[in-house]
């Protein structure tokens, strides 16, 4: 991926990012993040993984946003005027961003830097994300799939009971 | 680099103004004449240049649109402003965007160089198409919060709510043809229909997932929004639903997206079950009638005759879905829900799976 290409794109995912953190509007919020789930998209693009790319947008980006905008709107959130926490609880969460900021760049720094890596032919397709799914990571695909079933059926007796 | 990049934009271009803008437009013409025909009336015919009102497509097409361009934009008090500026566009744009990978055309051979007839080849075709299909929920989702008005609201609740709902049936049919011609690329999935079965009859998609596409046909027209699925825009009791606080070029966007996704649906209807740019017993040297009979056709006759078929397939499933819309009455909206999930879900589950043991036991039989 071509670097500056790179540059701009992480500084709008960032930005996108921070949106969905420090906006005081609900709807503003779920926009941003739809904006960041999108902007990483593009990023996987940029690094040949097109499925990941595409499934990506039609899972976070078509069907998980819409459903926290659908609850915002349902409930008629408002814009946040009051302040949440006081100044305990905003030092406690501040150090503990820098302390996780820090270790990440600490992990990351002290890689040696690698150069671009040729692909295979074929990489990042259905077939092959496909092939890796069903042979190498069957296992846990198949226990994600049981608590995605577990969470549905949580929802439907959730849903079912009569008060 | 340069003449690739130049072919690629050409061809993006050439699918644009020559099929879709075309087709988008003989919709909102069949629009107004078909339900004017459908419904005993006489349909647009006031406007005209010269005398010449060319059966209301001077008033469709020419007066219509300048009217909407030039009417005042009204923003109304107390709306987010860059939401509901933002709104009409987010709708109109994934529309837009998710040609990029629809064929519409087989080869087109310019001196050495052989020209894909497709903008963007991609492994994951499809997918970006359901991708970019599911993205075009927010402009109704964000016209109805934006807009600061219980109707709006109403409309983009239910529009979201019905969108996501019948996307789950469109992608498990799809599901169905990606069985079949075991590719996800649409260019792949429309040369796969080029072969004759028994010697006469073209080998076209509907003939093996007819389930998929009575699925799909009715998931497109609920995802386009319009009758009988309309229920976001619902005019007699929701004013227009989502886009009531819209006016002049603002609304146009809205109706072009809707008129930009039914053009869409036709596309994939034609690219998925109906052979795509295949016309039938045409081959790349010519044609192959049954009986042995060959007709030698020259290669830019073919891409020409084939562009021509793809542009009719779309004209005609443009037709048939305006001929729908003023034919069947509204839904109720649980009789929506129901149809959606207790009836296209488990239909196309059972496709899937159906379509899945064939291919297998076939496999095991050769």
């Amino acid at each position: 991926m071509n670097p500056v290409a790179f540059l701009v794109l992480a500084a709008l995912t960032i930005a996108a990012a921070l949106t969905v953190v420090l906006h005081r509007n609900p709807v503003h919020s779920a926009l941003g993040l739809v904006s960041t789930l999108f902007l990483l998209s593009v990023q996987f693009v940029g690094l040949d993984a097109e499925m990941v790319a595409v499934l990506q947008i039609i899972v976070y980006a078509g069907a998980v946003v819409v459903l926290f905008l659908f609850v915002i709107m349902l409930l008629n959130l408002q814009i946040e005027v009051r302040r949440t926490g006081g100044p305990v609880l905003v030092g406690v969460a501040g150090s503990a961003a820098v302390a996780l900021a820090a270790l990440i760049v600490r992990s990351v720094a002290g890689r040696p830097a690698t150069g671009a890596v040729e692909v295979p032919a074929g990489f990042g397709s259905a077939t092959a994300l496909g092939e890796r799914l069903f042979t190498a990571y069957l296992v846990p695909f198949e226990l994600t799939s049981l608590l995605l079933l577990v969470a549905v059926i949580g929802a439907v007796v959730l849903a079912k009971k009569k008060a | 680099m340069g003449v690739d990049a130049a072919i690629i934009a050409g061809k993006a271009l050439f699918l644009m103004l020559a099929f879709v803008l075309q087709v988008m437009a003989l919709g909102v013409w069949f629009e107004r004449k078909v339900s004017a025909v459908i419904q005993d009336r006489i349909g647009a015919n006031r406007a005209s240049i010269f005398g010449v009102a060319a059966m209301g497509i001077v008033n469709t097409l020419v007066a219509d649109p300048i009217k909407f361009l030039l009417k005042e934009d009204v923003t109304p008090a107390n709306v987010d402003h860059l939401l509901h500026a933002m709104a009409p566009v987010l709708s109109l744009v994934p529309a837009l965007l998710a040609f990029a990978v629809i064929p519409f055309g087989d080869v087109l051979q310019v001196g050495d160089r052989v020209i894909n007839l497709q903008p963007a080849s991609l492994n994951v075709g499809l997918l970006y198409v359901l991708a970019m299909a599911s993205l075009s929920v927010y402009g109704v989702v964000l016209a109805g919060w934006a807009s600061n008005n219980r109707w709006s609201l109403l409309g983009g609740i239910r529009g979201s709510a019905q969108m996501i709902s019948y996307e789950i049936a469109m992608g498990l049919a799809l599901i169905g043809t990606v069985v079949v011609y075991n590719t996800l690329d649409l260019q792949e999935m429309a040369r796969a229909q080029g072969h004759l079965l028994w010697g006469w009859l073209p080998a076209w998609g509907i003939l093996y997932q007819p389930v998929a596409f009575v699925i799909f046909m009715t998931a497109g027209v609920a995802e386009s929004k319009r009758i009988p699925f309309d229920l976001p825009e619902s005019e007699s009791e929701l004013v227009a639903g989502y886009f009531t606080e819209y006016s002049g070029a603002k609304h146009l966007m809205f109706m072009m997206s809707d008129f930009v996704e039914v053009v869409l649906v036709s596309a994939l209807v034609t690219v998925l079950f109906f052979g795509g740019w295949q016309v039938p017993w045409l081959f790349r040297d010519g044609f192959h009638l049954p009986g042995a009979a060959f007709v030698a056709v020259p290669s830019l006759l073919v891409t020409i005759l084939q562009l021509t078929a793809f542009g009719l397939k779309l004209i005609f499933f443009t037709w048939l879905q305006i001929v729908i819309r003023w034919t069947l009455p509204r839904f109720r909206y649980d009789q929506l829900m129901r149809l959606g999930w207790q009836g296209l879900l488990p239909l196309a589950l059972a496709n899937v799976v159906v379509t899945a043991l064939v291919v297998l036991l076939l496999e095991r039989a050769a």
